[in-house]
C-alpha cells in the first residue's frame, strides 16, 4: 500500500514518525503509539524513508546536514494527513524548526511549512486533534509525570497527558515538585557535559522519589532513559515508562532499564 | 578580567563538588524564582506587559541612532558632558582622564555590570585611585577579590556564614563580640564602613539601567540606596552605559521598569529608582558639580546588524539565570567571564569571540525555561544555537565531536543502510543487555555510564518489527 491512499474512507491517514530512540531502544513505545492513534479513529503507516529528526546536527550547528535530513523526512511523509511522533522533542523539531531551516528558500520553506502544519506530538494529537477524552484502558498504581521541555514549552503539552491518565480508573497521579524542570538529558548535552547533566538528573530523581510514586511517566524516551538510568544506578525502586505504554495498556515489556524477570505491573 | 570560559568544564566540575557553593545556590528556587512567580501571579497583565516591553525595546533599537542623538542633545542641554567610547579601552581612558582632571583620590562605585565588562576597577586601581564598591554584594566580593557570580546578586554564591566571617576578618575596628546573625545586621555594618568612603569620595561612578532620550536623563534602580549616595555625594558623577540602554520616553521607561523589578526580585518596584539629569543646578540642595556620561559601544553596533540583534533587548534582570538548571547547578563563576547563565551564553561569544566562549552556548539542554521567563522575550536558545552554527562554520567544534557527527550523519542520510545497521546494533546491544535490562558501563558513552546506567535496547528495531508484522496493512 502506498502512502496517501486512504485505506478506509473517512479515516485520516497518519504517518508515524517513530523517532530514532524508539526505533533502536524501545519499539514497544512505537506500537503503543500505533494502538492509540488507531483507537482515535485513524489509520497508521510507517514510512521507511525516515531515520532521525536531525536534532543532533541541528543543535550542533551543522545546518547543512540538518537541512538534508529534514528534507528526507518531509518527503518520506508525503501524502499523509498527519505526522505523529511519540516525542515532544522530535515533534517540536519537525513542527517548529524545519520551517526555520529553510528560511530564504521560498519553495522549500513553504514545503516545510505545509509539512509542519501536519505534525503533532502523540498525546497532543490524541487530545487536541482527535478530541480523545478517555483511552479505554485500566491501570492500577501511583504514577508521577515528568514534563519534557520541548513538549511543554514548544508545543504546550501539560494537561493533555494528565487528562488521559485521569480517565483511567486506578491511576493515582502524584505530582512531583518541579515537574517542569529539565531532567538534564538534552541529547548530546548528556554526553558533552556529563557532570552537569548528572547533577540535573540527580535533582530530578530526588523529586521523583519524594513524590512517592512507583512509576514515572513522560512523553520523551530520551528523558526517560536518562531518569531510568539514574534511578536504577542509585537503587531507587521507581520504574520508568513512556506514557503511551500505560495509556495503551501495553506493558508486557519490562520498564525502561529494568531487569527482564520483573514483568507486569498494574492490571490490565 | 581574563576569560576562563575555555576551562568551563573543569570549573563546572569544581563547582559541583563545592559544598558551600551548592548550599548557597540551593536557595534560588525558593528565593528569586519563587518571588518572581508570585509577583507575576499578582499582576494579571504581566504576559501582555512582556509583549509591550519587547515592542518598546525593539522600537528603540530600530531607531537607536535617532534616540542616541536626541539623548545626547537633551543631556548636553541639561549640563551633562557626553563622551562616546567605541571600545572598553576608550571608555577606561575617558574615565581615568575625568578622575585625573578632578584630582580624585577615592572613587566610589554603584553596581554596574558594564564596568565589569571593561574591567574598570583594575584599570583605575593600577592608575592609583582607590576604588570602593558600595553595593553590599559588590562590596563583599571586592574584598574577596572575586567577580560577581550573578548580574543582580553578585555575591549569591556565598553563604551568610562566609560573609559574616569575612566581615569579622575585615572590620577589625569593630567589637569582636558583636552579633551578625541577620542579613540586616550585615547591611548595617557595611553601611557604617561605607559611609565614611561616601563622604570622602571625589568621583562616583554608576551604570545606568536606562537612558531616556526625551529628557536626557539616566536612571538607576537599586534597593540599598547606595547608588544615590555614590552619585550625589561625590563632586563628579560619571555614568557608564552601553549604547543599547536608551529608551525614547519616560513612559517607556516606566513600562519596562514594571517588568524589571518583578522579573528580577519579584518586587513590584525597586526601593529606589533614581533619575539624574545633568549636574547640580544652583537651586538644587545637593548633587554633583559635574555630570559625565560615557556611552560605550563595545560590540553593540555590530550585534545590531547581526542575527544576534534580539539580545540587545536585554534589561539585565537575571531571570534567565535564576531559572536556568545549568546555572542552578554550577553557579555563575563557572561560566568564566562577566555574564553568566543564558544571557552570558549569548553575550560572551559576542564579546570575547566564539572560540574562547564556545562552551557557554553549548552547555545548554535548550530546555527553554530562560526564554519562557525573559521579560523581553529574547529567544535565548535560538541565539545559543546561532553561536553553535558560527562555531561549526568556523571549524571550532572539537574534532572528535565533529567526526562523530559526520559518521552519524552519513547513516542518517541513508535510510536503508541506517535501518540495516540499526537492526544489527539493536540485536547486539539487546543480547548483551538482556537480563539486566541495562548497561552499567559502555565504552562509547563513558560520560553517561559513569553516573547512570544506560538502558538496553529491546533487541529488535521498530522498523524491523513493523516490516515483519505488517501492521500497516488495513485489517
Ligand atoms: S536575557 Fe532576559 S531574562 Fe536574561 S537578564 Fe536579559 S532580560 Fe533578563
Amino acid at each position: 500500500m502506498s502512502p496517501g491512499q486512504s485505506a478506509r474512507p473517512g479515516r485520516p491517514r497518519v504517518g508515524l514518525f517513530v523517532t530514532c530512540l524508539v526505533d533502536l531502544i524501545r519499539p514497544s513505545v512505537g506500537f503503543a503509539a500505533v494502538t492509540l492513534i488507531e483507537r482515535s479513529g485513524c489509520d497508521v503507516d510507517v514510512p521507511t524513508g525516515q531515520t532521525c529528526c536531525g536534532q543532533p546536527a541541528y543543535n550542533s550547528g551543522d545546518q547543512a546536514t540538518a537541512r538534508e535530513i529534514a528534507l528526507q523526512t518531509i518527503r518520506a511523509f508525503d501524502g499523509f494527513d498527519y505526522v505523529v511522533a511519540p516525542s515532544g522533542s522530535c515533534a517540536g523539531m519537525l513542527r517548529s524548526h524545519y520551517p526555520a531551516l529553510f528560511k530564504g528558500d521560498a519553495v522549500l520553506e513553504s514545503e516545510a511549512r505545509a509539512f509542519a502544519a501536519k505534525v503533532y506530538e502523540l498525546i497532543s494529537f490524541l487530545v487536541d486533534v482527535r478530541g480523545m477524552t478517555s483511552v479505554g484502558s485500566r491501570f492500577a498504581g501511583r504514577v508521577t509525570y515528568h514534563d519534557s521541555c520541548s513538549g511543554l514549552r514548544e508545543l504546550g503539552i501539560k494537561d493533555q497527558p494528565r487528562r488521559l491518565l485521569a480517565s483511567m480508573p486506578g491511576v493515582e497521579l502524584s505530582e512531583m515538585a518541579e515537574a517542569e524542570i529539565c531532567c538534564g538529558f538534552g541529547g548530546t548535552f548528556a554526553i558533552k557535559y556529563p557532570d552537569i547533566s548528572n547533577a540535573m538528573v540527580d535533582k530530578k530523581c530526588a523529586s521523583i522519589a519524594a513524590s512517592g510514586a512507583d512509576l514515572v511517566l513522560a512523553g520523551d524516551l530520551g528523558c526517560l532513559m536518562n531518569m531510568a538510568g539514574k534511578l536504577v544506578r542509585d537503587g531507587r525502586p521507581v520504574r520508568c515508562r513512556h506514557v503511551a505504554e500505560v495509556l495503551a495498556d501495553e506493558l508486557s515489556d519490562p520498564p525502561i532499564a529494568w531487569p527482564d524477570k520483573a514483568v507486569g505491573e498494574g492490571s490490565a | 578580567m581574563n576569560p576562563e570560559t575555555p576551562a568551563f568544564k573543569a570549573n563546572a566540575r569544581a563547582a559541583l563538588s563545592d559544598p558551600q557553593l551548592q548550599s548557597a545556590l540551593s536557595g534560588l528556587p525558593t528565593g528569586l524564582v519563587a518571588q518572581r512567580t508570585s509577583a507575576r501571579a499578582r499582576l494579571p497583565e504581566f504576559e501582555a506587559l512582556r509583549d509591550i516591553g519587547r515592542d518598546v525595546r525593539n522600537h528603540a533599537l530600530e531607531y537607536l541612532d535617532l534616540y542616541l542623538e536626541t539623548y545626547e542633545r537633551n543631556a548636553t542641554a541639561a549640563g551633562a558632558v557626553v563622551h562616546w567610547a567605541e571600545t572598553g579601552q576608550d571608555a577606561r581612558e575617558i574615565i581615568a582622564r575625568i578622575c585625573q582632571d578632578a584630582g580624585a583620590r577615592i572613587v566610589t562605585k554603584g553596581k554596574s555590570m558594564i564596568s565589569e565588562e571593561i574591567a574598570l576597577n583594575v584599570d583605575l586601581e593600577a592608575r592609583g585611585f582607590e576604588v570602593v564598591e558600595t553595593d553590599l554584594g559588590e562590596y563583599i566580593i571586592q574584598n574577596r577579590l572575586e567577580t560577581p557570580s550573578h548580574i543582580i546578586a553578585p555575591a549569591i554564591h556565598l553563604t551568610q556564614q562566609q560573609v559574616e566571617d569575612d566581615f569579622r576578618k575585615l572590620h577589625t575596628h569593630l567589637p569582636a563580640g558583636r552579633i551578625l546573625e541577620e542579613p540586616a545586621q550585615l547591611v548595617a555594618e557595611a553601611r557604617s564602613v561605607l559611609r565614611e568612603k561616601f563622604m570622602l569620595a571625589d568621583v562616583g561612578i554608576t551604570g545606568a539601567n536606562f537612558l531616556i532620550a526625551e529628557t536626557g536623563s539616566s536612571i538607576i534602580v537599586t534597593n540599598e540606596g547606595n547608588g544615590d549616595l555614590t552619585q550625589s555625594l561625590a563632586r563628579v558623577h560619571i555614568v557608564l552605559a552601553s549604547i543599547d540602554k536608551v529608551l525614547p520616553t519616560l513612559e517607556d521607561v516606566t513600562t519596562v521598569l514594571r517588568l524589571l523589578a518583578r522579573s528580577a526580585t519579584g518586587q513590584e518596584f525597586t526601593t529606589y529608582a533614581t533619575f539624574s539629569t545633568g549636574p547640580r543646578r544652583p537651586e538644587d540642595p545637593d548633587g554633583p558639580d559635574a555630570y559625565h556620561v560615557v556611552l560605550l559601544d563595545n560590540g553593540r553596533a555590530e550585534l545590531l546588524g547581526s542575527e544576534f540583534r534580539e539580545v540587545l533587548r536585554c534589561i539585565r534582570c537575571g531571570a534567565c539565570m535564576n531559572h536556568c538548571p545549568v546555572y542552578n547547578a554550577v553557579g555563575g563563576h563557572a561560566y568564566g567571564w562577566v555574564y553568566p547563565g543564558p544571557i552570558g551564553a549569548v553575550m560572551t561569544p559576542a564579546l570575547i569571540g566564539v572560540k574562547a566562549g564556545g562552551h557557554l552556548p553549548n552547555a545548554s539542554t535548550f530546555c527553554g525555561r530562560c526564554e519562557a521567563v525573559c521579560p523581553m522575550k529574547i529567544p535565548l536558545p535560538k541565539l545559543m544555537r546561532h553561536w553553535r552554527e558560527a562555531e561549526f562554520e568556523q571549524g571550532h567544534t572539537p574534532t572528535r565531536y565533529r567526526y562523530g557527527l559526520k559518521t552519524w550523519a552519513w547513516f542518517a542520510k541513508r535510510p536503508r543502510t541506517y535501518h540495516f545497521c540499526a537492526r544489527f546494533a539493536a540485536a547486539v546491544l539487546g543480547a548483551l543487555g538482556s537480563g539486566a535490562g541495562r548497561f552499567s558501563r559502555l565504552p562509547f558513552a563513558s560520560g553517561w555510564t559513569r553516573d547512570r546506567d544506560f538502558p538496553a535496547p529491546q533487541g529488535r528495531t521498530f522498523q524491523q518489527l513493523w516490516a515483519e508484522t505488517r501492521r500497516g496493512v488495513p485489517r
